[in-house]
């Protein structure tokens, strides 16, 4: 048990915990602050897996701007109280019951191959390095998703103007 | 030394059941996407660690591609959520039954 591995474990408890309180909450603010938290517990343990790149990427998008998007979106739509139940037990059942499938098809993944349990060696890859290969090795894809996020901007755009005529129900309050 | 690949693969593999146990249980739009975006980052967790356990820089270069299918994936599904909740007046995916 070395230090490392200690810091492994608590912040692979700290993600979990803070996951499993964000997708429980009633509450989406709470949520997005909770998961927030999780992000954050994800950069620190790719810090620890040697990519301490992907780390400030990971709170710099994951938690810096996808989250805060969520957040907006949160408050910008006045949801109404339903007195509906979160988990429905007519979801959650086979919800829990494909979980379990699941969760027997991952451990059977993870431990049943024995070159698993060799600890794995700290490295690290420079920032240097991994935009110097990055760039050499897999300049086409970076070109296509640049383009990906370029659609998606477009995309965004037109989804979210509204359109001439359009009935608007949020504030008309009649259901039909 | 840190731990061995397999508990890498167990963290990321709950962490992903959860992202799924959301997208399957909840009825909420929101929700729904938060629970993708866990998914996400358990895939991007599983990359990072079998990066480390090869050494090789491949795993680190297809987490920059989840983070921006991630981004686009969320802007695009963000617009349609505030569409429908315009057009319908709820993010509830049981009651979008204007074709009824």
């Amino acid at each position: 048990m070395t230090l490392y591995s200690i810091i492994f474990y608590i912040l692979g408890l700290e993600i979990l915990v803070t996951t499993v309180l964000a997708v429980s909450r009633h509450d989406m603010v709470h949520a997005v602050i909770y998961l927030i938290m999780s992000f954050f517990g994800s950069a620190l343990l790719f810090f620890l897996l040697g990519a301490p790149f992907l780390g400030a990427l990971e709170v710099i998008i994951y938690a810096g701007a996808i989250m805060i998007l969520f957040l907006f979106i949160v408050m910008m739509l006045n949801m109404k109280k339903t007195g509906k139940p979160d988990f429905p037990s007519t979801q959650w059942v086979p919800a829990a019951a494909l979980s379990l499938c699941v969760l027997m098809l991952i451990g059977l993944l993870a431990f049943i191959d024995p070159s698993n349990h060799v600890p794995l060696e700290s490295a690290m890859a420079s920032p240097k390095a991994f935009g110097e290969f990055l760039f050499r090795q897999h300049w086409l894809s970076i070109e296509i998703i640049s383009l990906l996020l370029l659609v998606a901007l477009i995309g965004a755009l037109a989804l979210g103007r509204q359109a001439p005529g359009e009935p608007r129900k949020e504030e008309s309050e009649t259901p039909s | 030394m840190i731990v061995p690949l397999s508990h890498v693969m167990a963290l990321a593999g709950v962490l992903f059941l959860i992202g799924m146990f959301t997208v399957t249980a909840r009825r909420n739009l929101i929700m729904m996407l938060l629970g993708v975006e866990i998914m996400l980052n358990a895939g991007a967790i599983m990359f990072v660690g079998a990066a480390l356990r090869w050494g090789q820089l491949e795993g680190q270069a297809f987490v920059i591609f989840i983070l921006a299918v991630a981004a686009a994936e969320v802007s695009v599904g963000l617009a349609m959520i505030v569409r429908v909740h315009r057009r319908c007046g709820s993010i509830d995916p049981g009651e979008l039954n204007l074709l009824k």
